[in-house]
């Protein structure tokens, strides 16, 4: 910033300004555009917070009794995010090897597992589930499927950039020493992934349970099945319950997982 | 008995790194290489358990031709010659123990290995090479909580784990302190002693290289122009050796005697000119 | 390795065993017994009947030759265009409000600049928001205002505080603490000292996080129609029930471009504004 010249102290200069209000007015005529788009009723807005209370009131308080019927449920989704879980990382590590700069064959391969890494990803775990319950019914089995396939992307993207960071030093020791190429992967591969591996997988469940919180509103298994149903027969008290019971379980997988990776480290 | 005959790499970029080097490492002699960087020390040391696949030429450890061997049949070699490296290759996120007995890999079946299953007699073994080299007593530490020294330590236990026949060591201290870098040396060379085994050393500081090994090999451009004992390594034999301008050039922050750097200073400029064309 | 001196008892130990995280060997292949039995049961408990699996093959079938190619007819065109705008429109309004209903909650969720009670429960706040999937949100949003992009409207803002708000928190922990004293230091009121001593330092920080929420309510904007909260997820689930399935992959081809989008636009934005 320069001094001279100048009387008055002015906080940016001119054109960062203008173009500082620009950006506003540009925002706020954006969010009002799209706010004409959605083509929502006033009156419907100004009931909504009443509706919100209402419901909420219809839903208290929870049915105690209901949370011991909804236990398997609870179960099966944690299932569904272990398995599914389990799964994306079998269907992971050779997407990770072919996705690493430095593991990849060829430029074709290097592509292909970006590619698959990349479009896993962008397909939402319920788009998936629609998928597999319309090919393997409801039930967990698409759940568990959907979330595999979900999850693909996330873990593969990070396996590989683990592989990336490998020190090649401790595989040329291991080679030096006369190890077989097993040798090089269980002495200078694995320790050295092991941490990124276990990050996250854990990391990946945690997510995982809250996604299967949802799949069961398509048919694919877990407690949204129940949530599902328990809406449709308007069951508010029962609502309220499962809604407390989610909660429960994605802090306590959260809590879980943020351990488990600590200890590993 | 190591014996290396007119030995070449050319890198695929089209580097000369070695061009026709022959020497001899005899008995249980201490053998170092010193040379500007970039002259070829770390890839004719990488060079002879093929870690760096030469391009031509020999190598015979023992009565056995090395360039030829077989994948499975280099595997088994290689038991044969203890490696120590400049960054110290260890695995750094298992114990100690484990580096350690990670020597004997070549011996052993990989479902073992996996299983951390050693044999009862290597361990016995790594304990008290352990404690040999001064790190008794830290099997049970992760190597990442290690000092460097700490860590070149261990990475000499494991080589000499393996029961070798040679020590190539490829610049042991250059990731050291100098004090350090005295003491690592000291044990090095005694331990070969003890167990009688040759040891080809490739080394930064000349210093280290009078101190503590039998007979220097002078390497520049790829080619020996030095090979006698440290007290025929004379004024003139140093010059020999470090004339090179280019590769003074690239060693520009090396610490060498003043007359050295005077002496070169011409060429050096006539390197950077022919670099910058 | 005992402490008995090496040399005088003239050997070292023969076995050694590697140190586990868990108590001892056996506990370590205890738990790792239990996990294995775990997954195994799990998945036993999955297993589809022979019946179901080669009825899914045939479903497969159908489903993959029904899907290909596309349907990208103008009139196909013309609703994932409808709902597309919807999703959009849905996004950008609802990572507005969710913003300014953030703010609040993030300050009261930062432990440097309020008081114990106030941030327990602003912390709740955003763990609240956070535990519950935007779907889960959307359905109960559903039930409360009716089917249409109002109800996924609430269902985003509501998911917005959990990312941003916690974020935000973080970067009002980080600050520089001496800025907000020496505005304290001139007799500033509270809300002075946020104004001057903290605003300025989280700005830039705040708008990149802004345009990183926009960019996953832009995602979820785009499947909370699955469950009637409006947007292109509706075109979609009633894709599925009508088994046109060229028409669904369509979609999600839409639904991916759109994301994809979305998510570079956002890697750019931030990166001019940071």
């Amino acid at each position: 910033m320069s001094y001279e010249g100048s009387t008055t102290w002015r906080k940016h200069d001119g054109r960062a300004r203008a173009l500082r209000y620009l950006a506003i007015v540009v925002a706020i005529a954006i969010t009002a555009l799209s706010w004409r788009a959605l083509d929502i009723q006033y009156t419907f807005v100004v009931d909504a917070p009443r509706n919100l209370g209402d419901l909420l009131l219809r839903m208290y308080p929870p049915n105690l009794a209901y949370g011991a019927e909804i236990l398997p449920p609870l179960v099966e989704t944690i299932n569904i995010a272990i398995l599914g879980t389990g799964l994306a990382i079998l269907i992971s590590l050779p997407i990770a090897y072919i996705g690493a700069e430095n593991t990849t064959p060829n430029a074709v391969t290097y592509a292909l597992g970006k590619f698959l890494i990349v479009g896993t990803r962008s397909v939402n775990v319920i788009i998936w589930a629609l998928f597999f319950v319309v090919i393997f019914g409801t039930g967990a089995l698409s759940g568990v499927l959907a979330v595999a396939f979900r999850s693909i992307g996330f873990v593969s993207k990070l396996i590989a950039e683990g592989i990336e960071e490998i020190d090649a030093g401790q595989v040329e020791a291991i080679r030096a020493m006369g190890g077989s190429p097993l040798d090089v992967v269980v002495y200078g591969i694995v320790p050295q992934i092991k941490p990124a591996f276990v990050g996250v997988a854990t990391y990946r469940w945690d997510i995982n349970v809250r996604e299967a919180t949802v799949i069961g509103f398509v048919g694919a298994g877990g407690i949204g099945v129940y949530l599902d149903t328990a809406i449709n027969f308007f069951q508010w008290s029962n609502v309220l319950t499962i809604l407390i019971a989610i909660l429960g379980i994605v802090i306590i997988s959260e809590v879980v997982s943020a351990y488990l990776r600590k200890k590993v480290s | 008995m190591l014996t290396i005959t007119d030995l070449e790499k050319v890198y695929p970029t089209g580097d000369k790194a070695l061009q026709g080097v022959s020497m001899e490492v005899d008995g249980n002699e201490v053998v170092s290489i010193i040379g500007p960087s970039g002259a070829g020390k770390s890839t004719l040391i990488k060079c002879v358990n093929r870690l760096t696949e030469p391009t031509s030429g020999s190598i015979v450890l023992d009565g056995e031709e090395l360039t030829t061997l077989s994948k499975k049949e280099l595997r088994k070699t290689r038991r044969d010659m203890g490696m120590i490296f400049q960054e110290f290759n260890l695995i750094e996120r298992l114990t100690v123990m484990e580096n350690v007995l990670s020597g004997r890999l070549g011996y052993m079946s990989s479902w073992n290995a996996f299983r951390r299953n050693f044999d009862d007699e290597d361990v016995q073994n790594a304990y008290e090479i352990l404690d040999r080299v001064g790190v008794g007593g830290m099997e049970n530490k992760r190597v990442d909580e290690l000092s460097g020294g700490q860590r070149q330590r261990v990475g000499i236990a494991r080589a000499i784990l393996q029961r070798p026949k040679i020590l190539l060591v490829d610049e042991p201290t250059s990731a050291l302190d100098p004090e350090t870098s005295f003491e690592v040396m000291e044990m090095l060379t005694e331990i070969a002693r003890e167990e009688d085994i040759p040891v080809l050393i490739n080394i930064h500081e000349v210093e280290l290289a009078l101190d503590y090994t039998d007979r220097i090999v002078g390497l520049t451009d790829g080619q020996v122009v030095f090979n006698g004992t440290p007290a025929e390594l004379d004024e003139s034999a140093r010059d020999t050796i470090y004339r090179s301008g280019k590769s003074r050039a690239e060693t520009g922050t090396e610490d060498q005697s003043q007359s050295q750097s005077q002496s070169s200073s011409s060429e050096i400029t006539d390197a950077s000119k022919e670099k910058s064309f | 390795m005992g402490s008995a001196d090496p040399e005088r008892t003239g050997g070292y130990p023969s076995s050694w065993e590697r140190p586990t995280v868990f108590y001892s060997k056996n506990v370590k292949y205890l738990v790792y017994g239990a996990i294995g039995l775990f997954v195994l049961w799990s998945a036993w408990e999955l297993r589809p009947s022979p019946a179901r699996l080669i009825g899914g093959a045939d479903a497969a079938a159908s489903l993959l030759t029904t899907m290909f190619p596309p349907d990208f007819t103008p009139e196909a065109r013309g609703r994932i265009w409808d709902g597309m705008i919807e999703s959009i429109a849905m996004s950008i309004v609802a990572t507005a409000i969710g913003v300014l209903i953030s703010i609040p909650i993030a300050v009261m969720a930062a432990e440097n600049l309020v008081p114990r009670p106030v941030y327990y429960v602003g912390r709740s706040l955003v763990s609240i928001s956070r535990s519950l999937h935007e779907l889960v949100l959307a359905i109960v949003a559903v039930v409360a205002v009716g089917l249409g992009p109002l109800a996924g409207v609430i269902a985003l803002v509501i998911a917005t505080p959990g990312f941003f708000a916690k974020l935000m928190a973080e970067e009002l922990e980080d600050i520089d603490e001496g800025q907000a004293d020496a505005i304290r230091a001139l007799g500033g009121s509270p809300v002075q000292v946020l104004l001057y001593g903290v605003a300025p330092q989280v700005i830039p920080r705040m708008i990149g996080l802004i345009i990183y929420r926009w960019d996953i309510n832009i995602r979820a904007s785009t499947i909370v129609g699955i469950v009637g909260a409006g947007g292109i997820g509706v075109t979609l689930l009633n894709s599925f029930d009508r088994y046109e399935y060229d028409f669904s992959l369509a979609i999600i081809l839409a639904i991916i471009a759109v994301v994809m989008f979305g998510e570079i636009l956002s890697a750019v934005a931030r990166r001019r504004v940071q």
